[in-house]
């Protein structure tokens, strides 16, 4: 399943390190984080529990850029 | 401006104002200090903050890291040093908040104009509820329901005029200035902006569906195909970032250590100082934002700048590969030819004129090829130009490539080429035009042919010439047509080769062979249509499909859509992607010399602190301007 999100984030290098970090979440099979549009794109495993799975993936993204915010 | 960057500004703003009032004013000793220390906090704060989380996750080396160490270091040299020379500093945190700041305003400001260019989301659609407009959301209008479209409005949605005439600005789609005429009875696609008058159109597709909403989705998915040097740029942070540290902590040890061991310099922290200040510059001017920041803000703009040209291009990977693009390959029907057929001239089995059947011959082909899509079935139905009993028609059966055979009023009718008559055992006649011939045959007995005519379009001839001058070598035609046809329109275009009769799975062929043949450095792009030879458009290392506007098969099968259907655009998305990517690599090369000179210089003790500034926030203010560059792509 796809889904994108709307986000906010600084610098496109903030942008990268949070996509390589998101990317080691379980449930995650594939993300895309654009700086310049300012969105991600998430793919996710099989019968993952999205709301679980973001819930996550917004934690690990605080940690690597505190300024990282899911809207 | 948003909050964040308001903020920022005033942060500068008074540290800035701190700073040189300090310079003017005499203060020594712990005052001194503590004032210098307030400004760097003011300017600071969150750099240390960054830097400080960044450690306590585990994730030590960012610029944040360099930019701390490198002002607490200068800080403290300062301080041992007595010399009270806070500025240096100050300096360096100061610029390097300005070139933030300048940068994320930068972007801002230019991802808003992108945006801007591409805005061509239709924000309602306006519907006739008991004689009153309501304004709805495109999402909810169903297929078939009746929408207004007032002058000045954008179409919301894809449908066909059933009131009223207008003209219609296609510009932001097509990049195309001239007007539309448009009347009752034409389909109109969204996103066309209605100038003159009401029209009221039965829309045929849902808001998902319309082309506005498959060409937003499309370039919005763009920006996440990253290109080589993008992958190239991030790996490279990744490693350069603890290189520089290293290195920095080497020279900040290793040759201080030498000079005490065997140069007889006594131990102590005089024999480090000028080493330990020559490292804090070395991390100053190693900050890898300049290229971070401007690869993927070059590629944004010339995308962004492209699809505002109306050439639609997948992702930064796609615009990198499209400026490798030596060879191009085209189709011919439909794409250096309108597709419009006319028929030239009718021949009987003698090859001569036909005066009396005319009209029976073209009934029977008009017939025969009733259901099929092909350009030529078309256009022998407009020739007919009657409406077609379908219920005179039985056991249509087209072969893909020869042609099509029916029962017509219970009679067996062949209409296509040479190869469809020779698999019937029908011996055609050789006809002494040229032209695209058509053959009939009722019954299994010849009975004549049809010489249909294509009319190059205007441009072909310059787009050709257009190519060969940006740098492509060869071009190549692949058609289906018979040879003399083609070589004439390969002749007149000037074509450097050409391959004929060929059926829809040669042309793939044909496209391995050329990919084979040519440098892995040298792209083959393929132009066609997008109907007939989605095959072709994506095996070859760039499909560019031609007057998508509409077409959502094309738009899927392509790397690179072009929204009307002039061949000079196909030169024009080569010269933007060149454009792009020349800027691209001036800027890498740009960064590294300037920082790899500093660098160099500052390890010998040449560089101050603030060419050290120069090199970090200069450089990377002068890459993200030379980026924005990439959007202005009209002259091209």
């Amino acid at each position: 399943m796809n889904k994108s999100f709307k986000i906010e984030v600084d610098c496109a290098n903030c942008a990268n390190l949070v996509e390589n970090e998101v990317q080691k979440v379980a449930g995650i099979k594939k993300v895309n984080i654009s700086f310049m549009t300012q969105k991600m794109k998430v793919e996710f495993e099989e019968g993952a529990d999205t709301e679980a799975v973001m819930a996550n993936v917004l934690k690990v993204a605080k940690k690597v850029e505190p300024d990282f915010e899911i809207l | 401006m948003n909050k964040k960057q308001r903020k920022m500004l005033i942060r500068i703003i008074i540290a800035l104002v701190m700073t040189i009032a300090l310079q003017f004013i005499e203060t020594e000793g712990w005052l001194r200090l503590s004032l210098y220390i307030a400004v760097y906090l003011i300017i600071g704060y969150d750099i240390l903050k960054k830097a400080g989380m960044g450690i306590v996750n585990g994730r030590v080396f960012d610029e944040n890291f360099l930019m701390a160490v490198a002002t607490i270091g200068a800080f403290s040299l300062a301080l041992y040093e007595g010399s009270g020379d806070y500025l240096e500093a100050i300096a360096v945190m100061l610029f390097y908040q300005i070139g933030e700041f300048f940068q994320s305003y930068a972007v801002g400001k230019s991802r808003r104009d992108i945006a801007a260019l591409m805005d061509i989301r239709p924000d309602y659609a306006n519907i006739e509820e008991n004689g009153q407009i309501v304004k709805t959301d495109p999402d909810d209008v169903e297929v078939g329901t009746i929408i207004i479209v007032q002058p000045g409005e954008k179409i919301p949605i894809d449908g066909v005029i059933t009131e009223g005439n207008s003209s219609l600005n296609t510009s932001a789609l097509t990049g195309e200035s001239l007007p539309r005429e448009v009347q009752t009875g034409d389909e109109v696609v969204s996103g066309s902006i209605n100038m003159t008058g009401v029209l009221k159109v039965r829309t045929t597709k849902e808001f998902g569906e319309s082309t506005v909403s498959k060409i937003l989705e499309l370039v919005e998915d763009s920006a996440s195909h990253k290109s080589k040097s993008e992958d190239f740029i991030s790996r490279f942070a990744r490693v350069y970032t603890p290189a520089v540290c290293y290195g920095a902590l080497a020279l900040a040890v290793l040759p201080p250590l030498y000079q005490i061991l065997f140069n007889d310099v006594a131990f102590g922290f005089n024999a480090f100082e000028t080493w330990i200040y020559r490292a804090l510059i070395f991390l100053v001017i190693s900050c890898p934002c300049a290229l971070v920041v401007s690869i993927p803000l070059s590629f944004f703009a010339g995308i962004g700048g492209s699809s505002r040209a109306g050439v639609l291009v997948k992702g930064a990977n796609i615009l990198e590969t499209l400026s490798r693009v030596k060879t191009v390959v085209f189709d011919k029907t439909g794409t250096l030819t309108h597709g419009v057929f006319e028929v030239n001239a009718m021949h009987d089995p003698h090859d001569h004129d036909i005066e009396a059947d005319k009209q029976r011959i073209l009934e029977l082909a008009a017939m025969v090829e009733c259901s099929s899509s092909h350009p030529i079935s078309k256009s022998l139905q407009k020739a007919y130009g009657k409406p077609i009993d379908h219920s005179r028609i039985h056991d249509i059966q087209e072969l893909s490539g020869h042609g099509i055979t029916a029962v017509v009023d219970g009679q067996k009718v062949a209409v296509g080429n040479e190869k469809l008559m020779h698999k019937l055992g029908i011996e055609p006649c050789a006809c002494s035009h040229v032209g695209t011939i058509i053959h009939i045959a009722v019954d299994g007995k010849y009975v004549g042919h049809i010489v249909m005519g294509d009319v190059i379009k205007p441009h072909s001839q310059e787009a050709i010439r257009q190519l060969h001058a940006s740098g492509v070598d060869n071009t190549v035609m692949l058609t289906g047509d018979t040879a003399a046809v083609a070589d004439r329109v390969a002749q007149t275009l000037g074509i450097d080769k050409v391959y004929s009769q060929l059926l829809p799975a040669d042309k793939v062929t044909r496209m391995e062979e050329l990919i084979a043949s040519s440098k892995p450095n040298e792209k083959v792009a393929f132009v066609g249509d997008g109907i007939n030879d989605a095959p072709v458009l994506s095996r070859a290392d760039i499909g560019i499909a031609m007057g998508a506007m509409g077409s959502d098969a094309a738009i899927e099968a392509a790397d690179v859509v072009l929204m009307d259907d002039d061949p000079l655009k196909i030169s024009k998305a080569i010269r933007i992607s060149r454009k792009c990517l020349g800027i691209v690599w001036q800027n890498i090369i740009f960064a590294l010399a300037v920082k790899g000179l500093c660098l160099i210089l500052g390890a010998f003790g040449i560089a101050n602190m603030w060419l050290a500034i120069f090199a970090d926030v200069g450089v990377m203010i002068l890459a993200v301007l030379n980026a924005i560059r990439a959007m202005y792509v009209r002259k091209l």
